[in-house]
């Protein structure tokens, strides 16, 4: 089914379907992997991470074969994936900071208070 | 094959077939390319304005942990889960119509397509049911928030006054499109009578959703939120001072000691009370005696509103990714129409493959937003 390159111009790389299937039952297999690590009652520090990094293989199951992005021009890959490094630095630098001022939030009334009489 | 070859290919086709080749472009190759490029860059945007919202999370998750451990017994596992595999499953056919279309196989295109809008808006339809039960039960965004654990069976057919009232714009959208396509038929628009039912197809997904998601909701008794959920809040009540003061502060907690010691003094000595009273320290002193004058266990009203926090998030994180999948269908729906249309050849499948990207970022979100909403233990 996937041997109909001779006819297509180079930019068209259609994917194998066996491959299309196997991604699919992977991402299935790691979705139910998923809920049941997360029924386990494990420790947050170990649930969280584990959670997060099944989360990120499917992440890569479906970057890399979905959405074709290993017959991407390395330019794109590069383009996207730098999305992920400012969103890094967006939430890192912003849980740095996130204490700073707990003071002053502290010595405000909720909204709720200050709109009894 | 050789480059050349394919150079031959393109060539040809622009001037045989044309009609989808903009002007400005040297090649079809060249027109992808572009479209490529655009498309990866509206994404890169997708994900940063989605960023705000992962932020919001990871402030909020980190500064009172306590507050998702509770919130999280009103989301449904196994109904999130379903909605998982049916974007996974829509991805698939996402990924299929794109190959489809490469191939330039139009039909197959088209039932690919159909089946992926079934599928977004079966994922809708599950969305509805969750939301109207939450609503049910007063669980709104944090200023709205009233508790109240209640199961609406006051609309159509004893379900939720919020699913019928929910339900309503896509029941007008089918009817709609049931008379567009039967317009389109009997004036013999074939492509647009077609273009009709596979719309009507499509909504019909949201029902199809809707209507799992209350069955699945009927047979495990109104489903969480129930019982578990209650047992939970019983047990372990979530305190005022969870969200306003900075607890593992010592040096702050000495200093309201000082300040305030006079009136913590005659207080029940409760390490609840104590924190309560921190939380109101910059109030005035009658206020402060309200504050504690029917104080016997945790004020319901206070902590309804601090687990409301976790909702507000939710609503936003999974509200705004619902619109993405309601202009996903749009997008796809003009797809569908364009493959009915016959458009798609092996030198022009730009357009599918640029909505497959878009539509397998709105699944990358859902695949984080799963577990990091839904499996808190």
């Amino acid at each position: 089914m996937a041997d109909h390159h001779d006819d297509h111009p180079s930019f068209n790389h259609p994917a194998p379907l066996k491959l299309l299937y196997a991604v699919f039952f992977a991402l299935i297999g790691l979705t139910i992997l998923t809920v049941v690590v997360s029924s386990l009652g494990l420790p947050p520090a170990i649930a969280f991470p584990v959670a997060m990094l099944i989360a990120t293989a499917k992440a890569f199951l479906v970057c890399a074969f979905f959405m074709h992005m290993l017959w991407d021009k390395g330019f794109n890959i590069l383009f996207f994936l730098s999305s992920v490094l400012f969103v890094s630095l967006f939430i890192g630098l912003t849980l740095t900071d996130t204490s700073e001022y707990q003071n002053t939030i502290d010595a405000f009334p909720r909204a709720e208070d200050t709109a009894a009489p | 094959m050789a480059v050349a070859d394919s150079h031959d290919t393109a060539h040809d086709d622009h001037h045989d077939h044309g009609e989808f080749i903009a002007h400005h472009f040297d090649s079809p190759e060249q027109q992808f390319d572009s479209g490529k490029l655009g498309i990866w860059i509206f994404l890169v945007t997708e994900v940063l304005f989605f960023s705000g919202l992962f932020v919001a999370y990871t402030l909020w998750r980190n500064h009172h942990p306590d507050v998702f451990e509770q919130a999280h017994v009103f989301l449904d596992k196994i109904l999130g889960g379903l909605n998982t595999v049916v974007l996974l499953f829509s991805s698939l056919t996402m990924a299929l119509a794109v190959r489809s279309a490469q191939l330039g196989k139009n039909k197959q295109c088209s039932l690919f397509l159909l089946i992926t809008m079934v599928c977004a808006s079966m994922f809708l339809g599950v969305k509805a049911v969750e939301y109207s039960h939450k609503w049910d039960m007063g669980i709104f965004v944090r200023s709205e928030f009233a508790y109240t654990g209640g199961h609406d069976t006051s609309g159509l057919f004893g379900l939720s006054q919020y699913l019928v009232n929910l339900s309503v714009i896509p029941a007008l959208l089918l009817a709609a499109c049931v008379v567009a396509a039967v317009v389109g038929k009997l004036t013999n628009k074939a492509l647009f009578g077609s273009f009709m039912i596979g719309m009507a197809i499509t909504v019909g997904g949201y029902f199809l959703g809707a209507f799992s998601g209350v069955v699945y909701m009927s047979a495990t008794g109104g489903g969480t939120g129930g019982s578990h959920a209650s047992h939970i809040i019983d047990s372990q009540p979530l305190m005022l001072h969870a969200m306003t003061v900075d607890e593992k502060s010592d040096e702050h907690d000495t200093d309201h000691a000082e300040t305030d010691g006079e009136e913590h003094s005659h207080e029940d000595g409760d390490s609840h009370e104590h924190a309560d009273g921190d939380a109101h320290d910059a109030h005035s002193a009658d206020h402060h005696d309200d504050a504690h004058g029917a104080d016997h266990g945790p004020d319901p009203t206070k902590f309804d509103k601090d687990i409301g926090t976790f909702f507000s998030i939710y609503y936003c994180m999974t509200g705004l990714h619902a619109i993405h999948i309601i202009g996903g269908i749009i997008a796809l729906a003009w797809l569908y129409w364009r493959s009915l249309a016959a458009h798609w050849r092996p030198d022009y499948f730009g357009p599918v493959d640029f909505v497959g990207l878009y539509w397998h970022l709105v699944d990358l979100i859902w695949i984080y937003l799963f577990p990091l909403l839904y499996l808190i233990e």
